[in-house]
């Protein structure tokens, strides 16, 4: 059983790790503006979700993995707010750098 | 070489890098940003040398409320930008700005290098005494309690700060701010956010203060996170900030100097001494002065901060 979750754990720590890569090739690679922000938007939600799974396995306790959880959503909405609001200045200044 | 090494390794290295940026990056924007970076990387040091209580002190001030406090700075600088950076110092100024610099990292570094060994602390007189007041975080003994004086200056200096920042404010501060540029959207993006988070904030910022007797955490960051709820309802323009003359916000303003003063001079009345505090109300005493700082010290960042311009 601890193999098992042990095997779980690091897949997903792996994936998120995999996707947070991805994301910042995709921020130093993109093209413009926009593409960067969709980019790091997908570290931020995948990456960190898959890595919050991975160490949800290896939590005893409820109240940690609620504050494992809390912290995924928050950096969510916090993320996808900012990217919003720079997205939105740009679409206005017409900056698509 | 182990794995943990080699990322201490690779975070100091980094974070020299990211500091010689800060400095050497000759647009301000830009520079506030990478000392933002500099500020979270330099709370992964602190954790990674398990210093939680300075870790969150970082990321909360050093980095997120400093941050808030620069861009604004920056924002209201940059007309004056280009021609400030056009204009260059002369030879000797520079020489004797390199000089200065060089000799206070080189006195840092020997104060560093030449620490005697053992290294001199109180850390184990700390310890020892921890069962005095009943808090089980050391760091918060330590600022409570054993040295309870430092901390009630250090909320008295942050008072004096806020009247310096005030008397040299233009007139136009001490009524509403009713700011155009502030006039947000109310549907738009940044309202929703600041209708949504504060709620949660506010639970974070009480929750933070009150594990700060056992755990990691306290008032100064529970502050710091209530003013960073606050700024952001200001800067979606949602409200308005109080004029100073307002007199609820006078009286959060001094409630937690005056609450440590009262508490310490109870100390001395009861026959002990300053801020000592009588055995079997150590706790309530100081869980009463901690909640009175941190509305203090939310009210009193959120003010200094200030809403920063969203001209960006």
């Amino acid at each position: 059983m601890n193999l098992v979750l042990n095997i779980l754990t690091v897949c997903a720590v792996s994936a998120g790790a995999f996707f947070f890569m991805a994301g910042t090739i995709g921020l130093l690679r993109f093209p413009d503006a926009l593409t960067r922000l969709h980019a790091l938007t997908k570290a931020d939600n995948l990456g960190l979700g898959l890595i919050i799974l991975g160490v949800l396995l290896r939590v005893a306790e409820p109240l940690i993995a609620l504050k494992l959880v809390s912290v995924w959503l928050l950096v969510q909405l916090s993320g996808a707010i900012v990217t919003q609001l720079i997205a939105g200045v740009v679409r206005q200044r017409g900056l698509n750098a | 070489m182990t794995v943990a090494f080699a990322f201490e390794v690779g975070l100091a290295a980094l974070l020299v890098a990211i500091a010689a940026w800060a400095i050497a990056v000759r647009n301000a924007f830009t520079a506030v940003v990478v000392f933002v970076v500099y500020g979270l990387l330099l709370a992964i040091v602190w954790v990674t040398l398990s210093a939680i209580d300075l870790a969150l002190t970082e990321a909360a001030i050093g980095s997120g409320l400093t941050g808030a406090l620069l861009l604004g700075a920056a924002a209201r600088l940059r007309p004056t930008e280009t021609p400030s950076t056009a204009e260059c110092p002369s030879a000797i100024l520079r020489l004797a700005a390199a000089l200065l610099s060089a000799t206070v990292a080189a006195a840092l570094a020997a104060g560093v290098l030449f620490l005697p060994d053992p290294t001199p602390t109180l850390a184990p007189a700390a310890a020892a005494n921890a069962a005095a007041t009943g808090l089980g975080n050391p760091i918060t003994n330590v600022l409570m309690a054993f040295r309870a004086m430092d901390t009630m200056l250090e909320k008295v200096v942050l008072l004096l700060a806020l009247v310096g920042a005030w008397s040299i404010a233009s007139d136009r501060l001490s009524g509403e701010r009713s700011d155009p540029r502030r006039q947000a959207d109310p549907d738009g993006v940044l309202a929703f956010f600041a209708r949504l988070l504060p709620p949660v904030g506010i639970v974070v910022g009480i929750y933070i203060l009150w594990v700060g007797a056992d755990h990691p955490g306290g008032a100064f960051q529970a502050g710091t996170i209530l003013a960073a709820m606050w700024l952001l309802v200001l800067m979606a323009g949602l409200t308005v900030a109080p004029p100073m003359s307002c007199r609820w916000l006078r009286l959060i303003l001094v409630a937690g100097p005056v609450v440590f003063l009262v508490v310490g001079l109870g100390g001395l009345w009861m026959g002990a001494a300053f801020l000592a505090y009588p055995p079997a109300f150590a706790k309530p005493l100081i869980l009463a002065i901690e909640v009175a700082m941190t509305l203090t010290i939310a009210v009193t960042l959120g003010l200094l901060a200030g809403a920063p311009e969203r001209e960006w």
